[in-house]
């Protein structure tokens, strides 16, 4: 059983997102990093990159394969987490803790079509 | 779609809860611990593969070298009994039908391993082209199960769990032995370019096999995934990737398990055509530059000129290097040339190198 973080919002494709202000903070869920299986590289936008709502970003990728990031909300990556550039399987170890980017959310209104933790967890069974 | 088929081993991979997928027609065992463990398992120590899945199909009657020599490209009548002779099986037009192991029993008698995907197709193949052949074709695959075991430490655990005496078996040769009152054939082979053993037996022993020698708590359970990671950093080549009906061995690399020095084989033809009119495209090792994992079916580029595809490509395990082999246009292939890969629509820098990624560790 994997774990869902309250409060998050998540998206379809397995990415949640939590919002502080009009900071959006970027990561994939614990089911995605457990489907995935140990992951060896991680490639994420450079800061100033425009990020679009559903379209990819980035991928996080095991020995055997690459999986997109589709971004959760739209914006403009203010930061990326170098730490788990450095050491891609801090993922596998906590998927929450260790986000991807941060961005500046540019449409505010995109955030109400996603998951909550609820609804998320029941797809991701 | 036909079901999934199940391997002697089946029920042991999912009580050592085993990601399992299916491949060529039957559940096999992905991971159990992690592939990465699995790899480091097999380059440091040993570990243990259910390949259950190949086909096995025996040559047999008074003309089976001859026609093996046909159908195959490498050669067969020069080597001892006991050997084992890695060769290809082409088409008319020179590409590749399978790569497989010939197993030189007898005069009259070869054992034909090849790849589980292509049982059906190659077993076709072989009987369309026994005409002027006194020979039996017989496709045994549903009466063998195998484990291969592989690693440095492999041939002293096997022998002492097994009590058997493998010191004989020198690199590519078998024999047949009789353990526990089971048949099986047991060969110096493998396929992640570490020395160990590939045992054949049927759906009764294999089982006890697997079980002795993982209660040696020395040997890893190990599944497909890190067996191409393996196979893949030792250029050892997997038909479909490096090897298709698309890609003749020549251009593969393979030249020397291609014998053109013999009176005649399927494919010889026009691969001596193709020699004289010059090869399209060559087998390249490609080393990234930047951190990024070139796969399969990526674009490789010189400058914008699209030059050809990656065939199977990692993040290597033992040397952490972002490596690929690809095909590409022949008059690319200069070792040392700056390359790029299209990786999510980036260009990806690289060089060309050779494709000696690790440096195999065999038992001579």
């Amino acid at each position: 059983m994997s774990k869902v973080v309250e409060g998050l919002y998540y998206a379809q494709s397995h990415e949640w997102l939590k919002v502080e202000g009009n900071i959006g903070i970027i990561g994939v869920s614990d089911f995605a990093q457990a489907q995935l299986g140990s992951i060896v590289f991680v490639d994420l936008p450079e800061v100033g990159i425009q990020v679009t709502k559903e379209v990819e970003f980035g991928a996080v990728e095991s020995v055997k394969a690459a999986s997109d990031l589709l971004s959760p909300i739209s914006g403009v990556v203010i930061e990326n987490n170098q730490a788990v550039i450095d050491d891609p399987e801090l993922i596998n170890k906590d998927a929450f803790a260790n986000w991807l980017i941060k961005v500046e959310i540019a449409n505010p209104s995109e955030i109400d079509q996603l998951l909550s933790a609820a609804d998320y967890r029941s797809i991701s069974k | 779609m036909d079901e999934i088929l199940k391997t002697c081993l089946y029920d042991r991979h999912v009580q050592l809860s085993a990601k399992m997928e299916p491949f060529a027609g039957y559940w096999m065992p992905i991971s159990y611990s992690g592939i990465i463990e699995e790899h480091q398992a097999v380059r440091n120590h040993s570990g243990m593969f259910d390949v259950s899945h190949m086909g096995e199909i025996r040559i047999t009657g008074k003309d089976a070298i001859p026609f093996v020599e046909f159908i195959t490209t490498n050669e067969i009548n020069s080597k001892p009994f006991g050997k084992v002779i890695y060769g290809l099986f082409l088409y008319d037009n020179g590409t590749c039908v399978d790569d497989l192991l010939v197993y030189k029993v007898a005069s009259d008698e070869l054992f034909l391993v090849v790849n589980a995907s292509n049982v059906a197709k190659d077993y076709t193949w072989i009987v369309e082209h026994t005409e002027g052949f006194e020979v039996l074709v017989k496709n045994e695959s549903d009466d063998w199960s195998e484990v291969a075991v592989q690693g440095p430490e492999t041939e002293k655990i096997v022998m002492e769990m097994m009590q058997i005496d493998l010191t004989d078996l020198t690199f590519y040769t078998f024999k047949n032995v009789i353990w526990n009152g089971h048949k099986l054939l047991i060969s110096r082979t493998g396929y992640t370019g570490e020395d160990g053993f590939e045992i054949y037996g049927d759906a009764i022993a294999i089982p006890e096999v697997w079980d002795l020698l993982l209660s040696s708590g020395k040997i890893l359970p190990c599944g497909l995934g890190c067996r191409d990671t393996l196979r893949f950093e030792a250029s050892l080549p997997l038909y479909g990737h490096e090897i298709s009906d698309q890609i003749l061995p020549i251009e593969a690399g393979l030249g020397s398990f291609v014998k053109m020095e013999k009176p005649d084989f399927i494919g010889k033809k026009a691969l001596l055509a193709q020699k004289t009119a010059g090869l399209v495209h060559k087998l390249v090792g490609i080393e990234l530059t930047e951190r990024a994992i070139p796969r399969q079916g990526y674009e490789v580029y010189s400058g914008d000129q699209m030059i050809g595809h990656v065939t199977t490509g990692y993040l290597s395990i033992s040397t952490d290097k972002c490596i690929a082999n690809a095909l590409i246009a022949t008059k690319y292939a200069i070792i040392g040339d700056q390359i790029s890969v299209l990786i999510r629509k980036k260009m990806v820098p690289g060089v060309i190198r050779n494709r000696q990624y690790y440096k195999k560790n065999y038992k001579q």
